[in-house]
């Protein structure tokens, strides 16, 4: 059974440490813009969700990827873009229904959660554990994998 | 052990194979393409116009010996005719395939408009990998390009010569760029930007011929204004390929009519991709999607109906997404609105921003988006789960920007 | 180096938009944010020119670590000549608007000059352009934000705005960004309204690079984190926020109460932090939750609701949502020292305080003033519009923050301050100010060393700029104190220009907080070297008011807190004791008898 990154957004305070650990783990840069997760805050900061890609077993944007630039890491289950190989096309980007996938102009290519490989630094530095990677059995992503099955079907 | 045939090897035929590979474990697929290629995406032909990517690079797979490790047999070979009673092909050289179940997913051919000098050398399609050799042989920067069309596929390839610095025109006889895929507002923000990158636009503009000068091209325009090219680029329109379906009994529209199981008229054949004529998701009607995702999707749930997995679809969405000299833009269901559904839009045009929204009751059935690139997944999100707006349809129409917030709410169950 | 060694400069008259280099050396000496902008300040205005001509400068300014991974790294600091004081002022705002001029590549806004006509700033990244606000200006802060937002089709833009007391001159108008985070005190919002500037919308996705040592800083980061994790302040400010001390204020007996007339107020209980999380009779909880500004690890925010049953909202649906709720210094400045104990009209005079844009601390004390005026006859019901402007009248409160906010009637004169209120209507004595701005919570007769802090404070009559508060909770006496106040003013000095927050101060030493600057900016940045920073800028911001026209006689209390006796509490009976503290204190800063920095002083800290 894969980890996953369990969300609850009522632990959540929107400091955005998470946005800042992920893009620099990605970038290099604290930079909440390239952040593969982000926070949707809610009439005046009342409430606070913080939102990225589940790795869902469909995987509307590899299948869509025309040349196979987004696939499975096989030890964490999380579906990765291989920069090298993306052209850019964005397919990706209105295939999946979740829109966690977004297309970066300055690289020309897309971006979305990687899990890290498998240590993902938003739950790290997630003051609260609003954020955490866990045993997936029990995700609080059910909701979105329901909405994802009857998106499919 | 069924015996599964699949004819073309895009990326719907090349879904289906592996989808078969992976249900039936034990059935024997085979794979026939015409082009002398290793399956490729037509989609990804623009990048490698662009010179982003290699020829491989627009490979639909990469891994080495991919099938013949999976074990489908992949053959080149052209299919003439279908027998549905005796459930085989005849291929061009004489021979003939059996199958069990058959897969048709041979995409559609380009059309070019009845005009004269459309055969001559230096007009070109760009639809298949020997076209875009052919093309990036002669855009040498500098050199004159003229694109013939300015629809969705039009303007992916404006994208790519611009990106070889050639001097280039579009003509368009409609009366603005990607009159099926954006409004006036959204078609004519996409102009104004591609003239002021230096791209000259023609709209409401027809070419009555092309003729040979020398080594130049010179086209006629209906006005009587001439022009001259070292390549025209044509982009206009496509047809499927469905010619060896004829006394087959197979119903053809548009394409071929397919059930929500992705099935034919005549049992055991089934049709993906381009060539299908399948279920939309928002009219309920059968439509021809020609785009990637459908292609995957059709491949996918066809060959698992084909293995006999009972799987439904819920119907393709027409979408697009549109990169025009960075300018993006995406376009969802029905954009243009349906009757006695209501409207909101937000239109900045000198940000070149654009965001239009369509609902029917309290549904999402259509978007326009133009300069947006964060979350825009999420308007197929919204349209395809079908969930109830409630209170954020009021807010969507105020704000049309909101929609992340919308869908949040109302796919989380978030009470704010 | 996590700065982008570029500045905005704003010539609000010409419509003129140029970019500059940081200038590195003086980075050196003042760290960034507060000293920085200080130091940007004193070399581009002359400091006798009013506050309110186009003449005066106004300055946003991060630090080096705003928009990092630091916690609590959300800050900017507005500095410009404060209309309330006629002094420098400077106010820090946390949220999340400052981090994003840094991601939008700017570590400093310059804005100089008037506009002809209302006009707003648009950056985005390298595309910055003034626009017309014609559409916005008079609008409320919640709503400009909401239209910037709709007309740039940019959802995730922050805005620091004006609301309509800060178009019109209200003394004590802020700039709120990120609806209801404030760059609070003395009066910036007044001055980016005398420059027909409505509001500022950001949107940056450059981010913000280390490139000293990234693993070291991150090493750092990790370390500072984990402070403020195990700290048991912390967690009170997380669960309590600022409001538990009113508890504290309330038992010690040094909460104003009746402007400034007791120090204990009867009604406490009811507008504390406990009373924030208990239901009303109706179930009612004001407490929702609380939230983080930019990079916090703490927490401290405080959002909440009133009860939709409440007078003040029950008919006016559009307040029955969550926004900003109490603080200590809002639980006091409309609670207590006007008497008041209706913790919904006091939530919701802090609504009013955000949507219009003022600080709550002075308009608060101004309407205590006002108050005290009314119940002396030196104010009339004519005056005020039929308003019955008596302590403990939560009506009087919502009504007077309305029409200060939107700049009507009676409310016009509460938006003269304290000082200008009390002159106008013949009892300067009852101004609680210093230097024309007006007390936060803390009683200087009680907290002797709050009192020292109050006067010598560079922007007026300021809680934030020192922390004697262990000293003072400790001893009611005066004696020791000055040297802590002294002290305490230059770490915060310099702790205020580093992007970061002072309530990490729970936690964290001035060497953390030099570690994490030493982690991310070029050079080698010891404990003693941020400190001689901080000391710095207290003397560049002395020099400034000084030449503004200041004098020593402007370091003083209002006769109230000299001359009466607190009356009840731990330190009943005392006056403050400031004859004796400030010949200390100047003793202390290397100042002559006049208040003065002697040239000695100015050469040693390369002020000369
Ligand atoms: C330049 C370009 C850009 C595009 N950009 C996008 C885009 O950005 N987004 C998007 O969603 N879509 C895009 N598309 C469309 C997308 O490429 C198609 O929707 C997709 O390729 C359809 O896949 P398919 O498998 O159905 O058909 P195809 O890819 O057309 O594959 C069908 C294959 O079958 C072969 N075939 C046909 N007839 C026979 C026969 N009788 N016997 C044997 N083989 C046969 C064909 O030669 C072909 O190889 C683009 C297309 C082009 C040309
Ligand atoms: S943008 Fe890149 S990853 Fe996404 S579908 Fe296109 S090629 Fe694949």
């Amino acid at each position: 059974m894969h980890k996953a990154l369990v969300i609850d957004p009522d632990k959540c305070t929107s400091c955005l440490q998470c946005e800042m650990a992920c893009s620099f783990e990605h970038e290099g840069v604290f930079n909440p813009a390239k952040s593969r997760i982000k926070i949707f805050e809610f009439e005046h900061g009342k409430r606070s969700i913080p939102y990225t890609c589940t790795q869902c077993a469909e995987a509307w944007c590899m299948h869509a990827c025309p040349v196979e630039a987004i696939t499975v890491n096989l030890s964490t289950g999380a579906k990765e873009v291989n920069p090298d190989v993306c052209v850019g096309c964005k397919v990706c980007t209105i295939a999946c229904p979740f829109g966690t996938v977004n297309y970066e102009s300055d690289s020309g290519k897309v971006a979305k959660c990687d899990l890290c490989g498998g240590d993902p630094q938003c739950a790290e530095v997630c003051p609260t554990d609003a954020i955490t990677y866990v045993e997936a059995d029990w995700t609080g992503y059910d909701k979105m994998r329901d909405s994802a099955v009857r998106a499919h079907s | 052990m069924s015996n599964y045939l699949i004819l073309g090897a895009g990326p719907a035929g090349v879904i289906a194979a592996e989808t078969l590979r992976k249900v039936d474990p034990s059935g024997s697929v085979t794979l026939i393409g015409d082009e002398p290629e290793a399956p490729y995406s037509r989609m990804a032909l623009p990048y490698m116009l662009a010179e982003n990517v290699g020829e491989s690079g627009t490979h639909l797979r990469h891994g080495e010996r991919h099938f013949d490790k999976l074990g489908i047999d992949i053959r080149q070979g052209r299919v003439n005719a279908l027998d549905v009673g005796a459930r085989s092909v005849a291929l061009s050289d004489g021979s003939s395939v059996g199958y069990d179940k058959l897969l048709i997913a041979t995409g559609s051919h380009t059309i070019r408009p009845p005009i004269p000098g459309m055969d001559l050398a230096g007009v070109e399609n760009c639809w298949t990998l020997e076209d875009a050799r052919k093309i990036a042989a002669r855009a040498k920067p500098g050199s004159r390009v003229t694109l013939m069309g300015a629809g969705f596929i039009g303007c992916i390839v404006l994208e790519a010569l611009a990106a070889r610095n050639v001097d280039l025109t579009v003509i368009e006889r409609d009366d603005r760029m990607l009159p099926r895929m954006m409004d006036n507002t959204g078609g004519q923000m996409i102009r104004r930007w591609c003239e002021s990158k230096g791209v000259r636009v023609l709209v409401n503009t027809a070419v009555q011929g092309v003729s040979k000068s020398g080594e130049q091209l010179v086209l006629e325009l209906a006005g009587g204004e001439s022009l001259e090219a070292d390549l025209v680029v044509c982009a206009t329109g496509v047809k499927p390929n469905v010619d060896f379906l004829e006394n087959t009994g197979i119903r053809v529209e548009d394409g071929i009519i397919v059930d929500n199981r992705l099935c034919t008229s005549v049992p055991n054949v089934f049709a993906a991709g381009d060539v299908a004529q399948g279920p939309d998701r928002t009219t309920g009607r059968q439509e021809v999607h020609a785009i990637q995702p459908t292609a995957s999707e059709h491949g996918r749930i066809a060959a698992r109906n084909m293995a006999g997995v009972d799987t439904p679809y819920g119907g393709s969405l027409s979408m697009n997404v549109l990169n025009t000299l960075g300018l993006v833009s995406s376009s969802f269901g029905a954009w243009d609105g349906v009757s006695g559904g209501s409207s909101t839009n937000a239109v900045d045009t000198l940000g070149y921003k654009y965001l239009r929204l369509e609902f029917e009751d309290d549904y999402l059935v259509g978007a326009l988006a133009l300069g947006l690139t964060q979350h825009v997944g999420v308007i197929r999100g919204l349209m395809q789960t079908r969930v109830p707006l409630g209170k954020w349809k009021a807010r969507l129409i105020r704000d049309p920007h909101q929609l992340m917030s919308a869908y949040l709410e109302c796919t989380q169950g978030v009470i704010a | 180096m996590s700065w982008q060694r570029k500045i905005l400069r704003v010539d609000l008259t010409k419509g003129e938009i140029t970019q500059e280099p940081l200038n590195m050396e003086w980075a050196n000496e003042y760290i960034g944010e507060r000293g920085l902008a200080t130091k940007y300040l004193w070399e581009n205005m002359d400091p006798t020119v009013d506050a309110m001509s186009p003449g005066n400068v106004l300055i946003f300014a991060t630090g080096p670590l705003t928009g990092t991974m630091a916690s609590t790294s959300g800050r900017y600091a507005v500095v410009t000549k404060g209309p309330l004081t006629g002094a420098i002022a400077c106010s820090n705002s946390g949220g999340k608007f400052g981090a994003e001029l840094k991601f939008a590549g700017y570590d400093m806004l310059i804005l100089e000059g008037k506009s002809p006509a209302p006009v707003y700033l648009h950056i985005n990244n390298g595309e910055v352009e003034i626009r017309p606000a014609d559409q916005i200006w008079g609008s409320t802060v919640w709503n400009t934000e909401e239209w910037l937002k709709s007309h740039h089709q940019d959802p995730q833009m922050k805005v620091a705005s004006i609301g309509i007391a800060g178009e019109n001159g209200v003394r004590y108008a802020c700039v709120v960004n990120d609806l209801h985070r404030a760059a609070g005190r003395s009066g910036v919002g007044a001055v980016m309204g005398s420059k027909n500037l409505k509001a500022i919308a950001v949107r940056g996705t450059v981010g913000v690079k280390i490139d000293k040592d990234p693993k070291a800083f991150m090493d750092v980061v990790k370390d500072t984190h984990q402070m403020l994790a195990d700290n048991a302040g912390r967690k009170g400010l997380t669960k309590y926020g600022t409001n538990a001390m009113l508890t504290s204020m309330q038992k010690f007996g040094g909460l104003p109460t009746h402007n400034f007339q007791e120090v204990q107020f009867e009604g406490a209980d009811k507008i504390d932090a406990r009373a924030m999380m208990k239901p009303n009779d109706s179930g009612h909880v004001n407490l929702i939750t609380n939230k983080a500004c930019f990079g916090c690890t703490i927490a401290c925010g405080r959002i909440a609701h009133i009860d939709k049953d409440h007078f003040t909202i029950v008919n006016r649906k559009e307040y029955w949502h969550a926004s900003g709720g109490l603080e200590y210094e809002t639980a006091f400045a409309l609670g207590s020292v006007c008497g008041i104990d209706d913790i919904d009209a006091a939530t919701f005079a802090g609504y009013l305080m955000n949507e219009h844009g003022m600080d709550p601390i002075s308009f608060g004390v101004t309407l205590a003033c006002a108050m005290e005026l009314y119940e002396k006859g030196a104010i009339t019901k004519e005056d005020t519009g039929g308003v019955e402007l008596k302590f403990g009248n939560p009506e009087a409160l919502t009504i007077m923050a309305e029409k200060t906010g939107t700049y009507e009637g009676f409310g016009q004169d509460i938006g003269l301050g304290s000082k200008r209120l009390a002159e106008k209507y013949g009892h300067p004595e009852l101004a609680m100010v210093v230097k024309g701005q007006e007390f936060a919570g803390y009683d200087s007769r009680a907290l002797q060393g709050m009192g020292l802090g109050y006067v010598t404070s560079n922007r007026g009559a300021c809680h934030l700029k020192h922390d004697v508060f262990a000293e003072d909770m400790e001893d009611t006496g005066h004696t020791g104190k000055a040297k802590p106040c002294k002290d305490s003013q230059d770490n915060i000095a310099a702790i205020d220009s580093t992007g970061l927050c002072i309530f990490t101060t729970a936690a964290w030493g001035l060497g953390d907080f030099a570690r994490q600057i030493n982690a991310a900016c070029e050079g080698d940045w010891s404990e003693d070297r941020v400190r001689e920073c901080g000391e710095r800028t207290w003397n560049l911001e002395r020099q400034f008011n000084l030449k503004a026209g200041l004098t020593k006689a402007d370091d003083t209390l209002p006769k109230r807190l000299l001359e009466d006796p607190v009356p009840t509490g731990t330190a009943k009976g005392n006056v403050h004791a400031l004859d004796k503290m400030l010949p200390e204190y100047y003793e202390l800063r290397g100042w002559g008898d006049d208040g003065v920095p002697t040239p000695d002083t100015l050469k040693r800290l390369g002020l000369s």
